[in-house]
């Protein structure tokens, strides 16, 4: 296992990338901890296949360095990084039996026989493909041939690192969340480094120590998923993550006072010199509706989704999310939000500022 | 109970009528000469099995579909693996991808008689480009004389004409393998002889068997190349089922024997074509689910 370091990496896959917009993944410096669980959470084309394939070797990054336990891997081929991956449609060999399908990288690798078979054994018995070794891989279900693919990487004993490419997405609803639980006991059983690309939230939000948000080939925040909901870096994190996800309002800041639509809210800390479109951001969670107190909002409709109701508001021309109790009275007096001051985050052109108490 | 209607057959009637028109009665037709036996005038006396009786003591039948068996299995054993690995070193994108295709293309285009002459031609120790090249080296090759020239033109012929078909169609497996596959590969760091054997071959198993039905179908009814280069000969060298059965039904009119020979011929085909392929299919169920 390795501790893989990203040195001022970026990607084109045009030559000659000119500007910015050229890149498909935007310079990115990153350290990422040997054992740790990471997920790389994105919408399609955010470019976080693209990094994927970096650390894999598949792809050569237009700039920077690849390291794994300090040693530059930039040119090496993917063979020689000893990394595993498991791809989103099931790879199997399909003439082969589980078994030989388990054993293939390590008879690839010329190791004696009766090595292999005890790895062999040791990863089924891991992954509960013990009854099903002798037979052909090519019959088996979508989650079986995943499990298959997982196995294949975790045989060798000295991999450095699993990447997963979005694998749960042909796997059958009910099995994607045993897959994925088995996935994190595994990761904590054995302590691997496992890299797990996904646009799913709750995938990554479940699977991750840590989560690697990306929008538009660029990294916009590393955090636990609890950071994330908590202080998401940029709109795009604050919007994506959550269900639903962050109020954005457009405001205008003086010193701690947001004056917003219909009113003026105080915010808990001071903030100055923004620049660029400014709006608030505030969960959904932490907003609630009030008969007295707070902005006076039109409320458009009410989804009952079970264990709360989240209430479709318009805010002086700007639609909002407000999450209320399943027992929390709703009437035409009650028509005025007030949002938790400490959870409003101000953020300018995007980004997230932080104020001064 | 519940009702009954019938009308639905209606729509099976075009069908019916074209598979009548086009195979049911022109086989019946032969079937009906295959039992009689006729001294002109268009009177035909009922004969029963004897032509077939005949054919099957007839020494002439049995080497033609000798030499045709041969000639099947050497085709077969030449192109199947040469297709193969042309497809495996055709290249996957870009302009040469286009360029290999239609190269490949070609001699699947040309009409076969066309083929047939152009190697009649070739082939000629006087003015052919082949022959007369062999001819200056001081090799002795000539396709009219030689037993083993001809059929090595032959099988040449053959190679050259229909190899592009299995290449072609093999091809097509191949780009139909996700690149997924060759990146699990490099990371398992399997062999280029792994790769072949675990992942190309399984994945084009299903159009290798088309193309080897095709081929051994086709080889097997073989008739206007080597009529052409060789019209059967030397002697009854090349003289495959196609063309004793023409040399038969047409050179002789000996319709009773030739209409019988044509029903075993067909069934010969049907026979081995269809052995061939429930094998290829049980071999495919083997390996599925157990």
């Amino acid at each position: 296992m390795a501790r893989i370091t990203l040195e001022n990496i970026a990607h084109a896959y045009r030559p000659n990338p000119q500007g910015e917009a050229d890149y498909a993944l935007k310079e990115l410096d990153y350290d990422w901890t040997d054992g740790e669980a990471y997920a790389l959470l994105g919408a399609s084309g955010c470019g976080k296949t693209t990094l994927l394939n970096i650390i894999s070797g598949l792809i050569r990054p237009s700039r920077g360095r690849i390291l794994f336990d300090g040693q530059d891997v930039t040119d090496a081929p993917t063979a020689e990084r000893n990394i595993a991956q498991v791809f989103q449609f099931p790879v199997v060999y399909d003439t082969l039996t589980v078994r030989d399908n388990l054993a293939f990288p390590l008879r690839n690798r010329g190791l004696p026989a009766a090595q292999v078979a005890a790895r062999v054994q040791a990863v089924a018995r891991m992954l509960g493909l013990e009854d099903m070794l002798s037979r052909r891989a090519r019959g088996l279900t979508a989650d079986a041939k995943q499990k298959i693919s997982l196995g294949r990487g975790m045989v060798r004993q000295d991999v450095n690192a699993i990447l997963f490419d979005e694998p749960l997405t042909v796997i059958d609803p009910h099995m994607k969340w045993e897959l994925r639980t088995q996935l994190k006991s595994l990761h904590r059983e054995f302590g691997h480094t496992m890299i797990y690309v996904t646009h799913d939230q709750t995938e990554a939000l479940t699977f991750a120590n840590r989560v690697v948000v990306m929008h538009e080939g660029r990294v916009v925040q590393i955090g636990t998923p609890q950071e994330l909901f908590e202080r998401p870096a940029h709109t795009f994190v604050g919007y994506f993550i959550g269900s639903p996800g962050m109020n954005l309002i457009p405001a205008r800041i003086e010193g701690d006072r947001a004056h917003l639509p219909g009113g003026t809210i105080p915010l808990g800390r001071g903030y100055a010199g923004l620049s660029g479109p400014v709006e608030i951001g505030v969960r959904p969670e932490f907003a609630r509706l009030s008969d007295a107190e707070g902005l006076p909002v039109t409320i458009r409709r009410v989804e009952d989704v079970g264990r709360h109701r989240i209430v479709r508001a318009d805010l002086g021309g700007t639609p909002i999310s407000i999450l209320a109790d399943e027992d929390e009275p709703l009437g035409p007096d009650r028509t005025r939000v007030v949002f938790d001051s400490d959870r409003v985050g101000v953020y300018a052109d995007g980004w997230r500022v932080e104020g001064r108490p | 109970m519940k009702p009954v209607n019938n009308r639905a057959w209606f729509l099976v009637l075009p069908v019916l009528v074209l598979v009548a028109f086009s195979a049911v009665i022109p086989l019946m037709t032969v079937v009906n000469y295959s039992v009689q036996d006729t001294f002109g005038d268009n009177e035909f006396f009922w004969n029963g099995i004897y032509w077939f009786d005949d054919l099957l003591h007839s020494e002439r039948m049995w080497q033609a579909l000798g030499r045709q068996i041969l000639f099947s299995a050497i085709v077969l054993a030449i192109e199947v693996p040469l297709g193969v690995f042309i497809a495996l070193h055709m290249s996957k994108k870009g302009a040469w991808a286009s360029a290999c295709l239609v190269v490949m293309a070609l001699p699947l285009l040309i009409p076969f008689n066309v083929v047939g002459t152009i190697w009649q031609i070739f082939g000629r120790p006087d003015i052919g480009l082949l022959g007369h090249t062999l001819a200056s080296l001081g090799l002795d090759y000539n396709y009219t004389r030689d037993i083993l020239d001809a059929w090595v033109t032959i099988v040449v012929m053959d190679v050259w004409h229909w190899t592009s078909l299995i290449a072609l169609l093999a091809y097509a497996g191949l780009r139909s393998i996700p690149d997924a596959y060759y990146q699990a590969a490099k990371i398992d760091q399997a062999s280029r002889w792994a790769v072949f054997r675990y992942i190309e071959l399984p994945k084009m198993r299903g159009v290798l068997v088309i193309a080897i039905l095709l081929r051994f179908m086709d080889s097997f009814m073989i008739y206007t190349e080597p009529f052409v280069v060789t019209g059967g000969g030397p002697g009854n060298a090349t003289t495959f089922l196609s063309i004793d059965l023409v040399k038969m039904a047409l050179g002789q009119f000996d319709l009773g024997p030739a209409a019988a020979f044509s029903i075993m011929y067909f069934l010969v085909i049907l026979l081995v074509s269809w052995a061939f392929y429930t094998v290829m299919t049980n071999l495919d169920r083997e390996e599925g689910p157990r």
